[in-house]
């Protein structure tokens, strides 16, 4: 057929419809927001009932990413993702729901090769450039040091 | 050489019949389908058995519409999007009859329709099963993401029907008949966006369209209904265009099974449905329930299919696409 390729790829490019940007990123706003928000007043309510400011710096975490596991796990959590796109995805709470679920999916091909294994399939590149460059920024902080 | 091939011994649709999931029970052609399970499971353990068990029912009604039983069979084409076709080996093992897995993507249907047709009328078998099938759950694992993970899809991106479709061809003087096929072959116009799966397999149609009309000689308001598989929003407008500029208008007649199943707006489906289930189902229900009322005559059935894997697609390759062209006739 003799459509041309470089011609048919740009009027593909400009004939699809694009997510809606603005609306996009005004959502990943607000709902990263209400996210971080509600950590912050998790953070004053454990430290009102009594918890020592070290502990609470570890515990605010644990909940949030309790949180997302949970409603990864009942089936809520790609909804509200749908609406609040990169709000729900850059916090803790998108790396938690990344890990848990693909570990239920796969859950039918057993604990190893399922679960064990498929369980990294989007969170390993995060954790593997993520130590690597929390490498490299060590690097950099010990030079300056040095120096 | 031209690609159009006529039957001489048109063989007939004898049964047919579909099975879908919850979304598309939900959609618009929710009274053409005969059987749907709003767990999505059909009672089994998991999505793949529960492809395969989707096959199986298809196949099994279809049969008993036929008024025939599964020895009946002389082979069966099947095909789904599972890795190494298995979805289609578990269903087919239960009929004990040759068998031939098929791979066309999205447009597995028409090519297992065609293939049956083409034995039938060669007479090397009597009677041919044609079943594809597509299962959101297990596709959506396989070429995507995991179900429960939280992305947000592109507005080109097409969803994958759950759903499948049989057809029993073989001879008789009752039901509708499979006059002409037209195989695909495979077109590569270097789209590699995954989420934009129409626009890869728009140039296929295209190609499959404008060679029929100039093989046959026929003009497209002879059809009621020029119907392509899956192109979705995006590539049924950019067919539709494209074939325009190049001076056939199908407008009148043209529709597409992944803008039919779902209610695009309501249903929250983006570009439409997708899958080897999709027109499979639409067919098996809507259309053949349509032939039956004397409201459709003579149609063109093309469905299209977006011919890549997760390594081709990883490893940067574009999107081939085909489309296998059946004319029925009532």
């Amino acid at each position: 057929m003799d459509i041309n390729e470089k011609e048919y790829k740009e009027y593909c490019k400009k004939h699809a419809k694009h997510s809606p940007l603005i609306k996009d990123t005004l959502m990943a706003f607000l709902f990263g927001g209400l996210i971080c928000m509600a950590a912050e007043g998790l953070f004053e309510f454990y430290l009102y009932i009594g918890i020592a400011k070290e502990i609470v710096k570890t515990l605010v975490p644990i909940t949030l990413i309790f949180l997302s596991a949970l409603t990864t796990g009942i089936g809520i959590y790609d909804d509200l993702a749908k609406i609040a796109g990169a709000g729900t995805l850059v916090p803790i709470t998108g790396f938690a729901n990344a890990v848990v679920s693909p570990a239920i999916d796969d859950k039918s091909e057993g604990m190893i090769m399922g679960v064990g294994a498929k369980m990294f399939t989007i969170a390993g590149p995060v954790i593997v450039y993520g130590v690597l460059s929390s490498v490299i920024y060590g690097l950099i902080y010990w030079f300056v040091g040095v120096i | 050489m031209g690609r159009l091939i006529k039957l001489e011994n048109p063989p007939r649709i004898n049964g047919y019949a579909s099975v879908v999931g919850k979304r598309e029970h939900e959609g618009p052609l929710s009274a053409d389908f005969d059987v749907h399970d709003k767990s999505e499971k059909f009672g089994m353990d998991t999505w793949e058995k529960a492809e395969s068990e989707m096959q199986r029912m298809a196949l099994n009604l279809a049969l008993s519409k036929a008024k025939l039983s599964p020895d009946a069979l002389g082979a069966i084409f099947a095909g789904d999007l599972q890795n190494q076709c298995v979805g289609s080996v578990y269903a087919s093992e239960n009929f004990h009859t040759p068998y031939f897995g098929l791979y066309g993507a999205c447009s597995t249907f028409a090519e297992s329709i065609m293939l049956s047709a083409l034995f039938v009328s060669a007479g090397y078998f009597d009677i041919c099963g044609a079943v594809t099938s597509s299962h959101f759950c297990a596709a959506e694992r396989q070429y995507r993401f995991p179900l429960e993970y939280g992305g947000q899809r592109a507005p080109t991106a097409q969803r994958t029907v759950t759903g499948a479709g049989a057809m029993v061809i073989g001879g008789g003087n009752t039901g509708v008949k499979i006059t002409e096929v037209m195989p695909g072959r495979v077109v590569d116009k270097g789209i590699n966006d995954v989420n934009n799966m129409g626009a890869a397999m728009a140039p296929a149609a295209i190609d499959t369209i404008e060679s029929y009309f100039n093989e046959s000689g026929k003009s497209p308001t002879e059809f009621d209904l020029i119907l392509t598989g899956d192109l979705g929003a995006e590539g049924h407008s950019i067919t539709l265009e494209y074939l325009q500029k190049r001076g056939l208008d199908i407008a009148a007649v043209y529709s597409d099974c992944g803008l039919m199943i779902f209610n695009r707006k309501t249903q929250d489906m983006h570009s439409g449905g997708s899958g080897c289930g999709c027109s499979a189902s639409v067919v098996c229900g809507n259309i053949m329930k349509r032939f039956e009322k004397g409201t459709l005559h003579d149609i063109l059935y093309i469905a299209t299919g977006a011919l890549m894997s997760p390594s081709s697609l990883q490893q940067g390759l574009s999107i081939p696409g085909i489309a296998h062209l059946v004319r029925l006739e009532a």
